[in-house]
């Protein structure tokens, strides 16, 4: 009876134990889990950080004061410290730190979603095509995975930006190459657990073929353990994309991305500190965040997984 | 106690059963040092629009052009040319540096007891720190001592490790003098011992030096703690969570009740448990170091491999790149096989299935 009452909250709607369509139990499915995820504190602030992210990269015209490229008089405002007219100070070309950090945040958001698009269907790909058949093709797959995972994650990055050559485009392939074995592995564990199935075999029962059983079906049931996987990433992302930037191998000068502002105020660390520990302190707060988000994403999908 | 059968049984059976690990196991290596080669001769040969200018530079005249592709085998087809490169590769021959003139491989020889020493003594200390740590989080599980761990441990995955290294400069060299600066010794120092083993700590210690020795220590100081930082957060994450599992399980409690003391039980009984899958998390955060170092050598001017690679990165010497990319895949994949070999050592459930 309850269903069909003309005024219905929004909330009980969603709480409701008879849903009456697909998407009403979708949706209070998702709603259970945010009520869960907004008791976890520390997964709330890391949340509240990356929006702060999104936000200031969306508005970075609006709120930054300068000019993030163009500096100003060479001869009067280089390497001031931190004050009111520049909150975060200047560096050697005059330029407002504060506003090129804010201009680093699209940049680090760019890098962050393109290489989640480019890394995570080549792994949800692989995984879930190895885990469906199995044999040769599992193998062959696997071990690919395997030479991939067995380079360390930064110095492989860095072989490709070499190949490449420079540049903030050829990091993001770079560092996209070098994510998605841990996501094909994933998938892959995911998949062999979905393979025998009853649910898989009435599908095929039914004649459709595999790559339909495998888009539509299997790669749906792989997804949200996925999308944890890499928003626990991310952080590591980040910290990857500073680390090439830092090494002159990321963004090149005179884009304000993070890391290579750190390399750019390195000469002056001793007498003038603030050049290089500010953009620091935005790339540490916003990993913390990502690495904040993750753990209490995990904690609130995954109970079992690391107490 | 004389051998029960079923032990003596286990004993006998477990010969060939152990051969057939270990010619699996070669397979396994053999395999994954053939993908390395693949990978590292697709980046060199494949992926730069021409492999010849990533070789020398565009700066090179034409006939040094000229001669480095023919000495690349670019007029002979692919798979000829992989099978040279393996051929050479296997003799440890990866080319010349354009920077020192020198065979790549000797450049590598070189450099590596620099990163060798600095991991080393970062994975010291961030074991002997890291495992105490980690107990004394479970112990105190969601009390203050815990929470303090997990945040310290979540800003070491959080914070670039360049970043780090630039502001212990600044304030524990530059402000405070409490250590030495970027490098690995001072020059003055340079020449009061031969590096024979080229661990400068071992160096000096076997030599009676002992004011060089100082020196080393003041300078390795800095760059191995940051790096022993990222392994501590790492290392007591994972104690914490072996132990805390521990502590779970009955022989605890049976202890308890036989009124054994505390510190034994949590010491003694529980970590001797944990200590076997926490073999294997120390081995691959020793090979992770060998990353990290990357990073903390370009910005201590450490003279390891990792700055080695970044050096050549930067004028473009791409033999070199890959001679260290693959001799340190290598060894990744040693590591990676000496934790899995550590734990069938330590662990009796995975001996006798084997």
């Amino acid at each position: 009876m309850s269903t069909q009452a003309p005024r219905q909250g929004l909330g009980e709607w969603l709480r409701s134990e008879q849903p009456a369509s697909r998407n009403q139990a979708r949706l209070g499915q998702i709603w259970r889990t945010w009520v869960l995820f907004t008791g976890n504190r520390l997964g709330m602030i890391g949340l509240g950080i990356v929006v702060l992210l999104v936000l200031v990269a969306v508005f970075a015209n609006v709120i930054a004061p300068y000019d993030p490229v163009l500096g100003g008089d060479l001869r009067t405002e280089r390497l001031l410290p931190p004050s009111m007219a520049h909150l975060m100070g200047t560096d050697d070309l005059a330029r407002d730190i504060f506003s090129r950090v804010v201009h680093g945040a699209r940049l680090t958001l760019m890098v962050v979603a393109l290489v989640a698009i480019i890394a995570t269907p080549i792994g949800l790909l692989v995984g879930t095509v190895s885990g469906y058949f199995g044999g040769w093709v599992d193998t062959v797959l696997m071990r690919i995975t395997d030479i991939f995972l067995a380079f360390p994650r930064l110095i492989l990055a860095l072989a490709f930006v070499a190949a490449l050559g420079p540049g903030i485009e050829n990091a993001i392939i770079a560092i996209a190459i070098t994510s998605w074995p841990p996501y094909a592995r994933l998938a892959r564990a995911e998949t062999l657990t979905i393979r025998n199935a009853e649910h898989i075999d009435a599908i095929r029962l039914q004649g459709a073929s595999s790559p339909r059983i495998i888009w539509g079906h299997v790669v749906p049931l792989c997804l949200s353990s996925v999308i944890i996987r890499v928003t626990l990433d991310m952080a590591g992302i980040i910290l990857t994309a500073a680390g090439l930037g830092f090494l002159g191998l990321g963004a090149q000068p005179p884009q304000p991305e993070w890391g290579a502002m750190i390399a750019g105020g390195r000469r002056f660390i001793i007498d003038y500190w603030w050049v290089a520990t500010m953009p620091g302190i935005a790339i540490f707060t916003v990993s913390l965040g990502f690495n904040l988000l993750g753990d209490g994403l995990r904690d609130v999908l995954d109970p079992k997984a690391d107490k | 106690m004389s051998t029960t059968p079923a032990l003596a049984e286990g004993r006998t059976s477990a010969l060939p059963a152990f051969l057939g690990k270990v010619s699996r196991l070669v397979a396994t290596i053999a395999v994954t040092i053939f993908g390395l080669l693949v990978v590292t001769f697709l980046i060199g040969r494949v992926v730069p629009v021409d492999p010849v200018l990533a070789v020398v530079g565009d700066r090179a005249s034409q006939s040094t052009y000229d001669k480095a592709f023919v000495e690349l085998g670019l007029d002979r087809p692919l798979y000829v040319q992989f099978g040279l490169y393996v051929k050479k590769a296997v003799t440890g021959d990866f080319g010349e540096s354009l920077l020192t003139k020198k065979p790549i491989i000797d450049d590598i020889a070189r450099a590596f007891p620099a990163t060798l020493e600095l991991a080393t003594v970062a994975i010291l200390i961030g074991t002997l720190l890291g495992v105490p740590v980690g107990v004394w989080a479970a112990v105190r599980q969601g009390k203050l001592v815990d929470q303090v761990v997990r945040i310290i441990g979540l800003m070491g995955y959080s914070a670039p490790i360049f970043w780090l290294g630039l502001l212990g400069l600044l304030v524990f060299y530059a402000k405070w003098g409490i250590v030495a600066g970027p490098g690995r010794i001072d020059i003055s120092y340079e020449y009061a011992f031969t590096p024979t083993t080229g661990l400068f700590l071992l160096d000096t210690a076997m030599q009676g030096q002992w004011g060089a020795f100082r020196n080393v220590v003041s300078h390795i100081a800095l760059p191995a703690s940051l790096l022993a930082y990222y392994s501590m957060a790492y290392i007591a994450r994972m104690t914490r969570s072996f132990m805390l599992n521990e502590l779970a399980q009955e022989y605890v409690v049976t202890a308890r009740v036989k009124g054994v003391a505390e510190w034994r039980i949590i010491w003694v009984h529980a970590l001797r448990n944990a200590a076997v899958p926490l073999v294997t998390v120390i081995t691959l955060s020793y090979a992770s170091l060998l990353e990290g170092s990357v990073l903390t050598e370009t910005v201590f001017a450490w003279p390891g491999l990792g700055q080695y690679l970044t050096n050549s990165l930067q004028n473009a010497d791409m033999n070199a790149v890959l001679g260290g990319t693959l001799l340190i895949g290598i060894i990744f994949v040693g590591l990676n096989l000496l934790s899995d070999f550590l734990y069938t050592l330590l662990d009796p459930r995975v001996r006798r299935r084997t």
